[in-house]
């Protein structure tokens, strides 16, 4: 059994004061592993991403890192705790050009910033080849891995990913999902956000589903994917009941 | 004609150091700054007291530099008013802006940004009193580049337009070449994003001031150094420097940089054809005929 990376406890969040866009909200990612929250729309998915960056304040709740309490962190903050979050559009700057918006993320380590790059760009031979183009100019899948390798750029223990899939053709998003798969078995800890169940629930460890602002059903990916409950409501496309 | 080009692009000169400030600012803090002219004035006013200043001190400094009028002292003064102005950006921001920031919207701080225009403006009204003050008393001549047509420029009008130039080439450098740029342009194209990626945004929002502030403040005493310096520069160029930002498209300081050549150079060409009373509306025909064409300006993007 892996241990806990991130787990959040009894999570009230929202965007405006007293109108909490989730409830009570639990949920732990465990390390090496791929945790995929799921739900319909309005369910609290990314607002619980969110929550965890620091982007929507938490009011109630715990947010822990191991043993580490860090509800509410200063997003600026998040690379050193070695945290990751890459938002579901507008992921990268589209101004710069992949290689600047690959040295923005790497400009405090300036001594392994040529290695971390080079490392980065031989995981991803196609961001390479476009090095000095402007990132505004890519394709959506070319977008998200460099999203993803920005993520990277800086080895954090955790990455948050927010529909990483959206938006994509499906070859394009079977890659994406792929990548982030190898990511989670070379050992950093995944939580991801994605309304492709049958593909996220095929390639995560654990799942948790959300409705309306709570948990609603949680285990193992795989057992999930052959509940016949789930694979009504999810996979068949009614709407979960909210409890 | 070529005489009006010739100025315009002397004027487009100072504007656009106005503009690429102004541009910067209201990109990253997403308000209409009506006071960023007034930093010019405040440029113009410290340059015109540390000159004073290093020249009583060290009368060496009193001499001219070559053929210009600017001396060893004001030179000195340049950097030393670029610093307070800078500082005073950072200030002002401290005491107004960043309060009205965290209760207010942005017409809130369009609103604040005239009432600072205004306290700025009158402040040195009170202090160095409404009469215009020459940096030097001493009559430069003017050089004659051509007889036919008649071309004439003053050696301060090249000093202020050669190194308004290399300004503009190291802020490129800058932004294009450091991962302090590239932070820069990343806060201005998406503030979220670019704390998600470790940037902390009240030290860029202290770094844009910083640059606006030093900019201006050239610009200030370039415009000083041609014309004469008031406590009224700020209002005067507030419109002109408005329209080469909007001209350019709002967070391009590349768009800036044409958009203050553009402004300067049209409103010194219809001067040709308009009596003179008419030449502020310039600037509005244009960011009119401009907006219609490109609603972004020329080189803006829409914001995430």
């Amino acid at each position: 059994m892996r241990e806990a990376a991130l787990t959040a406890t009894g999570i009230v969040a929202g965007y405006v004061k007293g109108l909490p866009i989730l409830t009570d909200v639990s949920m732990t990612a465990r390390r090496g592993a791929v945790t995929v929250l799921i739900g319909p729309n309005g369910a609290g998915k990314s607002t619980l991403i969110k929550a965890i960056a620091g982007l929507v304040t938490v009011t109630r709740g715990k947010v822990e890192l191991g043993d580490r309490d860090i509800t509410n962190p200063r997003t600026d903050t998040l690379q050193e705790l070695g945290i990751a979050y890459v938002p579901q559009s507008d992921n990268i700057f589209r101004t710069l050009t992949i290689r600047q918006n690959l040295d923005l993320v790497l400009r405090r380590d300036k001594l392994r910033a040529e290695e971390r790059r080079a490392a980065l760009f031989e995981q991803f031979p196609d961001l390479a080849d476009k090095e000095h183009e402007r990132a505004g100019g890519l394709s959506g899948g070319q977008r998200q891995f460099l999203a993803v390798a920005m993520a990277l750029a800086t080895d954090p223990s955790t990455i948050l990913l927010d529909e990483p899939s959206a938006g994509l053709s499906p070859r394009a998003a079977g890659e994406v999902l792929a990548h982030v798969r190898k990511l989670a078995d070379d050992g950093v800890t995944i939580l991801l956000v994605e309304q492709n169940v049958n593909q996220a629930l095929r390639m995560a460890d654990d799942c948790f589903i959300l409705a309306d602002g709570r948990n609603q059903i949680d285990g193992p990916a795989a057992d999930l994917l052959n509940d016949p409950v789930v694979g009504e409501i999810y996979l068949g496309g009614k709407r979960v009941r909210a409890s | 004609m070529i005489q009006s080009l010739l100025d315009g692009v002397l004027v487009g000169a100072i504007l656009s150091l106005g503009a690429i400030g102004l541009t910067m600012a209201m990109h990253i803090l997403r308000f209409a700054n009506f006071s960023h002219a007034e930093l010019l004035s405040i440029g113009a006013y410290a340059a015109l007291v540390f000159d004073g200043l290093f020249a009583a001190l060290f009368p060496l400094l009193s001499e001219a530099i070559g053929p210009l009028s600017l001396t060893w002292a004001l030179a000195a003064a340049i950097i030393v008013s670029m610093a307070i102005t800078a500082i005073s950006a950072i200030l002002i921001d401290r005491v107004v802006f960043r309060r009205v920031r965290a209760l207010g919207g942005e017409l809130s701080m369009v609103f604040a940004s005239f009432g600072v225009a205004l306290v700025i403006r009158n402040f040195i009204s009170l202090i160095f009193g409404l009469k215009t003050q020459l940096y030097s008393e001493d009559i430069v001549f003017a050089v004659i580049l051509s007889q036919d047509p008649l071309l004439l420029v003053k050696p301060d009008q090249v000093f202020a337009l050669i190194a308004a130039l290399i300004i503009m080439l190291a802020l490129h450098l800058f932004l294009s070449r450091t991962t302090l740029g590239y932070a820069l342009r990343a806060v201005a194209e998406n503030p979220t994003l670019a704390e998600v990626n470790g940037i902390n945004l009240k030290r860029m929002i202290a770094v844009v001031w910083t640059i606006g502030g030093g900019l201006a403040a050239f610009a200030g005493v370039s415009y000083g150094l041609t014309n004469q310096i008031s406590p009224v520069i700020g209002r005067d160029l507030v419109l002109p420097i408005f329209a080469a930002t909007i001209v350019g498209g709002i967070g391009s300081v590349y768009g800036a940089v044409l958009g203050g050549f553009m402004v300067g150079i049209a409103a010194n060409l219809a001067l040709v054809v308009l009596p003179s009373g008419y030449s502020p509306a310039v600037p509005f025909l244009i960011i009119i005929l401009v907006l219609l064409v490109r609603p972004n300006g020329l080189f803006g993007e829409a914001r995430a």
